[in-house]
Formats: structure tokens, C-alpha cells, sequence
């Protein structure tokens, strides 16, 4: 019995490995589609081979040690008293440490590197675009102040060209996430935060919160549309002067509860807005209205 | 104002099938329960013997019984949970709609870690650390009981949600301002924090307890470094709670005064920093993650060097890991929030001090690696789940220093990866430990062991159910998948999905071997019975003692001379093959059982439920009702009662007849 126990842990354990890497394969964080993303990745992948080369020796060994050492093998050594050696001692904390300190050093280089905060290079002749964020509930409202254009769950990028986005959320915190792009980061009312991405292939990439932010979270989701420069120059200038326009009484509609099926776009948007919402000149976004049960009953009713 | 604040009918969900159905059944079989222990006449021997027990052994065993009971809430929430989610793909909606589901996943967090989790590892170290100890009761047995009724009392209040009123919608942590008022204002988030307040004060007075008990009332001749390891992780866990539990207290008093009196200490508005609470949360949640795991390393430390039939090795090197662990842990909070853009310095700082916490771990599993070398292991069903702890903890520790790397964390954090990584230390470390030590110490408690067959069958079902759901949210994650998700709309996951929800199918298949295991060995106890109270060949005190030990633990106390008291005098006595001369006995003074932590429990669920519903009135006579009871016990005449000289030496006299040259002959062979 104890020989088909220890066979099964291990398959169990190998599996795990397989399922890991085989998953990794198409679309998933590590298939990455930017620099910030590619460097995520680089990262994620040495830290994890460091620690394999120490976790599988010692996986096995547990295995091995428990196997050998089982009370009806007559041929193992019972050594009753044996329960201190300084020399295995010394390894037995040498091990992690030195490992620590490798991954230490990764650490240090790689949050100083990958800081969401900090900006891309650019090349000589393209300047970083510039997207303001805001998360409402639940949808994501993009507003491209150079511009002067926004969109509702609807990311349009040119490929190759850094972008600096600025993010404030209009109520609860979000986390904005591209993850075939990397690093996500959170979006909170009367803040400010930075992430710099690039897109360097041509694709639609699935972008989220990562943040629970209420009943409608699951459809907080948006398609960011990574496009050749000319493509997104061109896109700019058909979306530049139709549709509505927003303003802070557009925006107050839209910060009230609810999804958005279909993305769209504003064709006019009142400059500094995103300046108000984050500083709070515009006040934070309304709660569940009535309906959905205000402050005296559960709201047991459900959304719509 | 209305004489019942906000509660009226609509609180009861007559329009939603599913947690009326639940919290009818589950309301219909506590009351059949309790009309049947009426019926049969054992309701005296319950309050008498148990409800008003201060026997620490005893309020260990009922910890373990709450516990039990909402794992399987905890597990059948986690089941609609993984099964909602196979059923909403491609825009379907499943049969949760999200104002449901966000209350079971809440439910689902806050239950497994507050009223599953915390019960099974405080019940075990309530029972094995006094006889461990070699002493006779905790420091303060009646405050022991408060505790526990305080805990029950936390517990009953979440399970009340079920059928009145809602749960939160906020995640196990209700971060603001999502649990602000202005957008959850409903009485989940009131549940939340009323029943995590009352039963804190329980988690902070077992800590207090069990601290104390440890620092000051060891046996004769037991130093600080002869105490068994499980006692060390016991006390710096307790040490945990002690400096933590009172940020989380005082976190979520911050949120009820934003709640109720319009502060403004997590709101957007008016110069609230949300932040903050984050912060807080944090700084008592990471070392929470410790004060359970660090109690389940001390179980396996025992486990290992029983079933190997060695001392544990390096003792010396595995004291410092775990008070390295204790220490460090309280510096590694802000690895919850990197996403937060706390910039380069701080981020790597707290990366790079979580990974250290990996070395004390690392050095702890080579030392239980080096405990089986040379050992002459017995599989016996600790063993089993020890090995699949270090397994699968090893994957999960991977995992965990993975996401304290903060690029990585970057397009890890929130993501089924990381549910996956918590899932696999917390089952892995917590649940599996718990379990060894449950099937360790079973005999110890009742004077039977459970039945083998059922353990191992137990745990196979339940490491293969483990494996199967959580490597495909591993893999989910690594494909972009969020956490909390009541539908998914994205091709790529759907297998992944799928197949953790037939894992889940398995684990239940080990839930219901385990509970089948518990009542084969009841029916069967007789052939199970182990009279000698030392069925595995102990090597620490507990197992000089019958089982189940004689409510004073001792009949006399022992002199320890160096690690493995009672190892030792084994040894002692079969070299002599006779044990040590029959003491002087002497009367012994116990505490008197008491009724004032149930009756403060009481008071306690009342000034909850009337806090959540803004019953002003009820509130207040709450509190009157329990500072009464605080009067009553504080001006008591007779605290303790005492057990004759006789009855002490007919309880040892019988444990040593069962003792004869025969098992002394047994233990020689065995060891």
C-alpha cells in the first residue's frame, strides 16, 4: 500500500508542474503582447525556476526519506537517537538563505525596473499617448485628454507607442488590468495612480477589474484594441465630433449604477473633467438608489 | 422610531428559494436537535458536564465540534460557489444571481478563516497544550469558556444572516468604501462586524489565556527549551493574537463608527482615506495567516517524530525558525496591496521580507525531512496527512514567495492564481495539520482511535480532490482570471472551470469519508478501545495521563528532566521494567463549573443582533444583562471544589494496572 501512496503523491505533484506549464501556452499572462508584460514574465519565470531547483530535490527527498525509512524495511538504519548534526544544520539553513538572497536581489532590481509608476522610454519620434481612467460602477470610462475623445469599455492604443494612463476611480476601488500587457493597478476616488503599458503587437486584449467593486463587477470587463499608428490616427478622427458629448452632466448619468453592454464613444469631452473627478471637485458617485433598497431595508431586491 | 429598527418582514427572503430552504433546514435541525437531547433526558448531563464545563479539554473538544460545523457550511458555500461558476459560461447566468453569489463568497471567507479555521486550531491547542505542559488547567479556566461561547456566539450571528436580512457583499475583507454606507446599505456589512467584534473578544481572551498558561505554569522542571515544539508554535500563535487581534478590533470600530454615527474614518468623502483600512486590515491579516499555520507546524513536529519513532530533529533550529516566523510576520503586510503603487523602495523592502519568511519554513521542512531519516515511520494516518503537507506546502510556498515578488504580483495579484496559492497553504498547512492532529490526539480525547481504514481513504479523497480543483485556477490565473467572478465570459477558462468543480465533487467524497470515518469508530469503539492512554508510542506528556485524561489531568504532577518528558521515563521504566513507585496522592482542587460564559454568550448574540438591526432598546438590555453577569461570577463565594485523595489514587491506580510488564514489554519491542 505505502509503495502505490507514494507513487500517487508524486504523480499529483508532477501533474501540478504540467498543468502549469501546459497552461501557459496561448493567451495567458506569460503570451505577452508588451514590454512591461514581457518583463513580468522574465521575472515570473526565473523566480519560479530558482525555487523548482530547490522544491523538487526536496520533494523527492521526502518521498524517498518516507519510502526507505517505513517501519518494515529491515534493511534501513534505525537511528533512534540521532536528532542533532551541526553540519546538516548549517546546510539546512544555508539552503533557503542563499536562495532568499538570490530571489532577494531579483526582487530589489525587478520593483525598481517593472514600478508601474515609471515611464516608458520612447523613441525619438513618437511621444507617449496619454489615457485618463476612471472606474465607475461597473464600467470603465477612458478619456483621451490630448484628443478630446473618451470611450466607455472600449481601450484603443496605438502598437509600439508608450501609454501613460492616470487612473481615479468615481466610487469604490477597482484594480484596471490588461494582462497580456502586465502590471495592473488599483484605482481609488480622490486618488491618483500611474501605470505605463505598451502594446507591441497588433490585437484585442481582454482587460478587467481585479477588484470586486459590487454586484455588477463581473461585467466590468472592456476590449483594448491595440492598432497600427496610422490606424489609431485614423480612428481618432472618426471618432472626434460624433456621438455625445461629456460633459459633467453626461458624466453624472453615467456614474449611476449599472452596466454598459455595448462600448461607445464621446466625440466632445469638457476639458479637465478627469481634474475634477479626482480631486473631488466632482463628488463621489451615488450608492444603490431606490429600488434596490435604500438604508432602512436589506436590499434584498435584486439589481436591474 | 421604530421599536424594531429596521427589522420587519422583508428580511426574510420569502422570494428567494435558496437560503430560505437552507436556513429552514438548517433552523428545523438545530431545534429537532435540541428537542431530542430534551426528550431523552441528557439536557442536565450536556449543561452540567459540557456547556458550563471549564475543563480546557473539554472546551477544545466542543471548539472542534463548532469548527466541524462550519467547515461544512464553509464547504457547501465553497461548492455553489465552484459550481455556479461552471454553470455561468458563455453569458449564462447560473442560478446565483450576484446579489447571491457576492454573499456566499463572502460568507464562504469569512466562516472558513474566523469560524472554521480559528475554532480547529484554538480547539486543539486548548486540549493537547495544558497536558502537554504537564499541568492541570489553563490559567483562567472560566475565562476559557467565555471565550469559547463568545466564538460560538460570532458564529451564530453569520449563520442568522442566512435567513435574516443578507450577509455582506464585500469579500471576506469588506474594503472600503464598497462596505461604506453609501454603497452597502444593507445589514451584511453590520453582520460582518458585529459578529467578527463578539467573537474576537473570544479569539483575544484564548490568546491572553494560553499565553499566560504557558509562560507561567509549566510543569516541575520543564524550562522554556524543554517544552514540546507543538507548545512553542502554540505561544508564539498566541503571542500573534495577542499583538493583532486588537488592530482588527479596533479596524472594525472605525468602520461601525463611519456605519452608524457618520465618521468619516474609510469614506471618500469629507477626508476618509479607504487606504487606511487596507493598511490596517492587513497588518492583523498576514499575521493571522501565521497564527493559524504556525500551530499546524507544531502538530506535524509532533507527528513526525512520534510516527518515526525519533526525537524531532534539530529542536533547537526549529524553536528559532518558528519565533522567526512569529516575529517576521508581523513585518510583511503590504504585499497585499503592491498593486496600490506604493513605488520601488517600499514594494521591494516588503517583497524581499516575505521571502525571508520562506527560510523559516524552508528550514522547518528539512528538519521534519531529517526527523523521518533514520526513523522507523508507521503510516498510520498523521503520517499520511504530514507527507501530503509538506507536498503540497512546498507547491504553495512556490506559489506565495512567486506573489511576493512584486512584478510578478503585478499580474498575479486578485487572480484565481493567488486563490489558488491561499487555498493550497491554508488546506495544505492548516486543514491538513488540523486533521493529523485531530487523528492524533482522537484517542487521547475519547480512549479510541478512529478507524484506519476510513482515516487513509480520508485523506487520499481529499488530497485528490485538493489537486484537482486548485491546479486549474492555477492555471485560470495565469490565463487572467479575476477572483469573484458570478460569470465568465471568456472561452479559454471554461475547461479549467469545469474541472475544478468536478474537484470539488472529490474533496466532498473526503468530507464524507471523514464523517463516516467519526461514526464507524463510534459504533466500533470497543474494538478501537485503547486502555493503555498511550496508543502510539508517545514521547510527550499527554500520553502518561488515561484517556480521555481524569478532569485534573495529573494525578500527581511530574518532575521533567530534560526534552521528551515523558520519553524518558518510559525509558526509565523499562529499564527497570517497572514503573516509578506509586506516589503519596493528595485531594485536589479544581475550578467549579460555570454558567457565565454561556449566559454573557447570550447577552452577547442579543446586543449583536439588536446592534445589526438598530434595536436600541434590546441593545442596552443586552449589555445591562451581561455586565449582571460579569457581577455574579466577579462576587461569587466558591470558586473551587475538591476531588478526595481516594478518587485521584482509584484514576492512577487503574492506569497503572493497564501498564503491566506486558506493555512495558510491547513498548521495548515497538520502539
Amino acid at each position: 500500500m505505502k509503495g502505490v501512496s507514494m507513487k500517487s503523491i508524486w504523480r499529483g505533484a508532477a501533474g501540478l508542474l504540467l498543468f502549469a506549464l501546459a497552461g501557459c501556452s496561448h493567451q495567458g499572462v506569460l503570451d505577452t503582447a508588451g514590454p512591461i508584460a514581457a518583463g513580468e514574465r522574465t521575472i515570473l519565470l526565473n523566480s519560479t525556476v530558482i525555487m523548482l531547483a530547490i522544491v523538487i530535490p526536496t520533494a523527492i527527498a521526502t518521498l524517498a526519506f518516507a519510502f526507505w525509512f517505513r517501519a518494515d524495511n529491515p534493511r534501513a538504519r534505525y537511528l533512534p537517537e540521532w536528532a542533532y548534526s551541526g553540519r546538516v544544520e548549517l546546510v539546512v539553513w544555508a539552503i533557503p538563505i542563499l536562495v532568499i538572497l538570490f530571489l532577494a536581489g531579483v526582487i530589489w532590481v525587478g520593483s525598481h525596473d517593472l514600478d508601474p509608476f515609471k515611464p516608458l522610454p520612447a523613441e525619438k519620434n513618437s511621444k507617449p499617448i496619454e489615457v485618463q481612467v476612471v472606474s465607475l460602477d461597473w464600467k470603465w470610462l477612458f478619456i483621451y485628454p490630448d484628443q478630446g475623445i473618451a470611450t466607455v469599455n472600449q481601450l484603443v492604443i496605438p502598437v509600439g507607442t508608450p501609454v501613460h494612463f492616470s487612473l481615479t476611480s468615481a466610487s469604490v476601488m477597482n484594480t484596471f488590468f490588461i494582462h497580456r500587457l502586465g502590471s495592473m493597478i488599483y484605482t481609488m476616488n480622490g486618488m491618483v495612480t500611474q501605470v505605463h503599458l505598451q502594446a507591441d503587437q497588433p490585437g484585442t486584449y481582454w482587460g478587467q477589474s481585479a477588484q470586486f467593486s459590487g454586484d455588477g463587477f463581473s461585467d466590468m470587463n472592456f476590449k483594448t484594441q491595440a492598432v497600427a499608428p496610422a490606424d489609431f490616427a485614423a480612428w481618432v478622427a472618426k471618432t472626434k465630433g460624433q456621438g455625445p458629448a461629456l460633459d459633467a452632466k453626461a458624466y453624472a448619468g453615467l456614474a449611476q449604477q449599472g452596466t454598459v453592454k455595448t462600448p461607445y464613444s464621446y466625440g466632445v469631452v469638457q476639458p479637465g473633467l478627469f481634474n475634477l473627478i479626482s480631486t473631488q471637485k466632482i463628488g463621489p458617485a451615488p450608492g444603490p438608489q431606490a429600488g434596490r433598497g435604500g438604508v432602512n431595508v436589506s436590499p434584498r431586491t435584486p439589481a436591474q | 422610531m421604530k421599536l424594531l429598527g429596521k427589522l420587519d418582514w422583508s428580511a426574510i427572503p420569502l422570494d428567494q428559494p435558496i437560503p430560505l430552504i437552507a436556513s429552514g433546514t438548517a433552523g428545523g435541525l438545530v431545534v429537532a436537535v435540541v428537542i431530542y437531547v430534551w426528550a431523552k433526558g441528557w439536557m442536565p448531563y450536556l449543561w452540567h458536564e459540557w456547556i458550563t464545563s471549564v475543563d480546557h479539554k473539554r472546551i477544545g473538544v466542543m471548539y472542534i465540534i463548532l469548527s466541524a460545523l462550519m467547515l461544512l457550511r464553509g464547504f457547501a458555500d465553497a461548492v455553489m460557489m465552484r459550481s455556479q461558476q461552471a454553470l455561468a459560461l458563455h453569458g449564462a447566468q447560473g442560478y446565483l444571481p450576484p446579489e447571491h453569489y457576492d454573499q456566499v463568497f463572502s460568507a464562504h471567507g469569512t466562516i472558513m478563516i474566523f469560524f472554521g479555521a480559528m475554532p480547529l486550531v484554538i480547539g486543539l491547542m486548548n486540549f493537547a497544550v495544558p497536558l502537554q505542559l504537564g499541568v492541570r488547567d489553563v490559567a483562567f479556566p472560566t475565562w476559557n469558556n467565555v471565550g469559547f461561547w463568545l466564538t460560538a456566539t460570532g458564529a451564530l450571528l453569520v449563520n442568522l444572516s442566512l435567513g435574516i436580512g443578507e450577509f455582506a457583499r464585500t469579500g471576506w475583507l469588506p474594503y472600503p468604501p464598497l462596505s461604506e454606507l453609501a454603497y452597502s446599505p444593507g445589514v451584511g456589512v453590520d453582520y460582518y462586524i458585529w459578529a467578527l467584534q463578539i467573537s474576537g473578544i473570544g479569539t483575544l481572551s484564548t490568546g491572553i489565556n494560553l499565553v499566560t498558561t504557558i509562560l507561567k505554569m509549566r510543569a516541575p522542571g520543564m524550562s522554556y527549551l524543554r517544552m514540546p515544539v507543538f507548545c512553542w508554535t502554540s505561544l508564539a500563535s498566541n503571542l500573534l493574537i495577542v499583538a493583532v487581534f486588537p488592530i482588527l478590533t479596533a479596524t472594525l470600530a472605525m468602520l461601525a463608527l463611519d456605519r452608524y454615527l457618520g465618521f468619516h474614518f474609510f469614506t471618500n468623502d469629507a477626508g476618509g482615506m479607504p487606504m487606511m483600512f487596507v493598511n490596517l486590515i492587513w497588518a492583523w491579516g498576514h499575521p493571522e495567516v501565521y497564527i493559524l499555520v504556525l500551530p499546524a507546524f507544531g502538530i506535524f513536529s509532533e507527528v513526525f517524530s512520534t510516527f518515526s519513532g525519533k526525537p524531532l530533529f534539530g529542536y533547537r533550529s526549529m524553536v528559532m525558525a518558528t519565533m522567526f516566523i512569529c516575529i517576521v510576520s508581523l513585518f510583511v503586510w503590504l504585499h497585499h496591496f503592491f498593486t496600490m503603487g506604493a513605488g520601488g523602495d517600499v514594494n521591494a523592502a516588503f517583497g524581499i521580507a516575505t521571502s525571508i519568511i520562506a527560510v523559516g519554513t524552508g528550514v522547518k521542512i528539512y528538519n521534519w525531512l531529517f526527523t523521518m531519516y533514520g526513523g522507523r515511520i508507521r503510516f498510520e494516518p498523521p503520517v499520511l496527512w504530514g507527507i501530503g503537507f509538506i507536498i503540497t506546502f512546498l507547491f504553495g510556498g512556490l506559489t506565495g514567495v512567486l506573489l511576493a515578488v512584486p512584478p510578478a504580483d503585478f499580474v498575479l495579484h486578485n487572480s484565481l492564481f493567488l486563490v489558488a496559492h491561499f487555498h493550497n497553504v491554508i488546506i495544505g498547512g492548516v486543514v491538513f495539520g488540523a486533521f493529523a492532529g485531530y487523528e492524533y490526539w482522537f484517542p487521547k480525547a475519547f480512549g479510541f482511535r478512529l478507524h484506519r481504514g476510513w482515516g487513509i481513504t480520508a485523506f487520499w479523497l481529499t488530497l485528490a480532490g485538493f489537486v484537482l480543483t486548485f491546479t486549474p485556477l492555477y492555471v485560470v490565473g495565469m490565463e487572467g482570471m479575476t477572483r469573484r467572478l458570478q460569470h465568465v465570459d471568456n472561452d479559454l477558462w471554461d475547461p479549467w472551470i469545469i474541472l475544478a468543480g468536478l474537484g470539488t465533487v472529490v474533496i466532498a467524497m473526503g468530507v464524507a469519508a471523514q464523517l463516516i470515518q467519526l461514526v464507524v469508530s463510534i459504533r466500533q469503539r470497543e474494538k478501537l478501545r485503547d486502555v493503555t492512554g498511550d496508543p502510539w508510542n508517545g514521547r510527550t506528556l499527554e500520553w502518561v495521563t488515561p484517556s480521555p485524561p481524569p478532569t485534573f489531568n495529573f494525578p500527581v504532577l511530574h518532575d521533567v528532566h530534560g526534552e521528551e518528558a515523558y520519553w524518558g521515563m518510559k525509558q526509565a521504566a523499562i529499564a527497570q521494567e517497572r514503573l516509578y513507585d506509586e506516589p503519596d496522592y493528595k485531594a485536589i482542587e479544581m475550578p467549579r463549573n460555570s454558567p457565565t460564559g454561556f449566559v454573557t454568550a447570550f447577552f452577547a448574540t442579543i446586543i449583536g443582533f439588536a446592534l445589526i438591526w438598530h434595536i436600541w432598546w434590546l441593545a442596552g438590555l443586552g449589555f445591562v444583562g451581561a455586565y449582571a453577569t460579569f457581577v455574579v461570577f466577579a462576587w461569587r463565594d466558591e470558586d473551587e471544589y475538591e476531588i478526595p485523595a481516594e478518587e485521584v489514587a482509584r484514576v492512577d491506580r487503574a492506569r497503572r494496572a493497564a501498564r503491566g510488564p506486558e506493555w512495558l514489554a510491547a513498548m521495548e519491542t515497538r520502539a
